[in-house]
């Protein structure tokens, strides 16, 4: 991809009164959101908040009862956006394929769909497992053999194949040791100094939210409590903002 | 079930492309049932020689037994007891395999890949079982009349010869009889195939919804392969009754 090819990369994403309910219980009420192309968007909240279920409905495995998604002004439900626009999401727990090897997987998205000669594809998979640090002997393990974290960087991998506009990850620092969770951290951050695509990052982690973000956004009990810059959101004097920040183990 | 079923058939088409799943299926499920439909279908053959061979040979209609075996293999109960045998042993592994794929992400992931889950996962398996039922039921038949001539020769109340039970077999048991037998078995492999990944593909919830799927999956299978076998022989009775009234 050329630099200004790059920089033309990522894809405004707008969410307007987004609704979702599952039964009685409402998980989305009313979510507005306006994320810039290009930044890497951090979606903050304590478990529960709906965090990854907005999630699902940016990439289309859930349908909202109410309110739009637009990317780039085109709705994300419309015929043939998931062909103009190419989003890739990184899931918990790294959603990759227990059947096919680390090579297999990365580089499914190409085979399947019958972008690339095989060795053009064998290419492309050792150069993006490089990208994350990982070799080509990594690419002939199966997914059973690999460490959290490493699940993690193949997932990263298998994102980047599609050369993505928008790369979403959900909870990349869950179940990892502070030191993996600071390795899959820069990760992000530097698949998205390389992409351009717009990043959104569901998390917990206080850490890493801080720690990568350009702006983040509190979600609490389906809805926005807050957006900022980090330094706004570390400032926030809203009492579910600081009781989240400021919870500490501490024994009585 | 039906909605997925549709989907199967429209992706029919595009079965070439996914070869390698196919062949993968495919070895999968002869690997892991032929051993097992070649015991069963043996002592199938067996006991319904010990069973019928006697009340035939004591009024003098011993000589009937190979016919009565081999429509009796052909017809009913090698289609039955095969789609059984299939829904329990590969039916059950593909909702299980389904759901953990369901539980784990996998088939959300596969989505974002803009990869269709029935085209990648149920279609291969469900030609796969599609074209293997019907196989294991002609090594099924072959196996099960072994059986019956084996128990009909060397046991003293049947005492049927071989040869005579195998001349009765070949005056008996005509083509129409096992292609009876074979639209049986591959429509009630198509039922375990798409039973079974519906389930997969519907399971919630942990590996406790993976056992639930599982159980699931294996129970609608045989109570479809029940039911459907009721409908067919039905259906199949007008094109068979000339054989069986000129057979027995």
């Amino acid at each position: 991809m050329t630099s200004a090819k790059i920089a033309e990369s990522g894809v405004a994403i707008r969410v307007r009164q987004l609704r979702k309910s599952f039964g009685s219980q409402v998980v989305l009420d009313g979510v507005d959101l306006d994320i810039q192309p290009g930044e890497i968007f951090v979606l903050m909240g304590p478990s529960g908040s709906g965090k990854s279920v907005l999630l699902r409905h940016l990439i289309g495995l859930e349908t909202a009862d109410s309110g739009e998604i637009l990317l780039n002004d085109t709705r994300i439900e419309d015929e043939g956006v998931r062909d103009r626009f190419r989003l890739a999401m990184v899931f918990q727990s790294g959603g990759l394929l227990n059947s096919l090897t680390v090579g297999e997987n990365v580089g499914l998205y190409l085979s399947e769909h019958r972008l690339k000669p095989a060795t053009e594809i064998e290419r492309i998979v050792q150069e993006k497992l490089a990208l994350v640090h990982l070799g080509p002997k990594d690419s002939l393990k199966y997914p059973s053999e690999l460490s959290g974290g490493m699940k993690k960087r193949v997932a990263i991998a298998r994102a980047l194949v599609m050369e993505p506009q928008v790369v979403l990850y959900d909870e990349p620092t869950s179940e990892l040791d502070p030191l993996v969770a600071v390795t899959v951290g820069r990760e992000i951050v530097r698949a998205n100094a390389m992409t351009r695509a717009t990043t959104l990052v569901v998390t917990h982690d206080r850490d890493l939210a801080f720690g990568i973000a350009n702006r983040i956004a509190f979600l609490s009990e389906g809805r926005i409590v807050a957006v900022g810059t980090p330094e706004a959101i570390r400032a926030s004097q809203d009492p579910l903002i600081l009781r989240f920040l400021s919870a500490d183990f501490t024994r009585d | 079930m039906l909605v997925l079923f549709g989907a199967t058939l429209r992706a029919l088409p595009k079965v070439f492309r996914y070869r390698r799943n196919l062949a993968e299926q495919l070895f999968e499920i002869g690997n892991a049932s032929l051993f097992m439909a070649c015991v069963l279908s043996l002592f199938i053959g067996g006991v319904l020689s010990l069973q019928a061979g006697p009340l035939l040979t004591q009024r003098g209609l011993g000589s009937l037994l190979g016919g009565l075996v081999g429509a009796s293999l052909a017809r009913e109960l090698g289609p039955v007891m095969m789609s059984i045998l299939i829904a329990g042993r590969i039916g059950s592994a593909m909702a299980a395999e389904l759901g953990s794929m369901r539980v784990y992400q996998e088939i959300d992931a596969l989505r974002t890949l803009n990869i269709d889950p029935v085209e990648y996962l149920v279609l291969p398996r469900v030609v796969a079982i599609s074209v293997a039922l019907p196989c294991l039921l002609v090594f099924s038949l072959l196996i099960g009349c072994a059986g019956g001539a084996f128990v009909a020769a060397f046991n003293t109340d049947v005492a049927v010869s071989a040869a005579a039970f195998f001349n009765n077999l070949k005056t008996t048991l005509e083509p129409r009889d096992i292609i009876h037998g074979l639209i049986k078995t591959f429509l009630f492999a198509v039922t375990v195939g798409v039973v079974c990944c519906n389930q997969g593909l519907d399971t919630l919830g942990g590996p406790r919804g993976i056992g639930r799927s599982v159980t699931k999956a294996v129970v609608n299978s045989i109570v479809f392969i029940l039911v459907l076998d009721y409908v067919i022989t039905r259906m199949l009775l007008p094109f068979t009754k000339a054989s069986m009234a000129g057979g027995f």
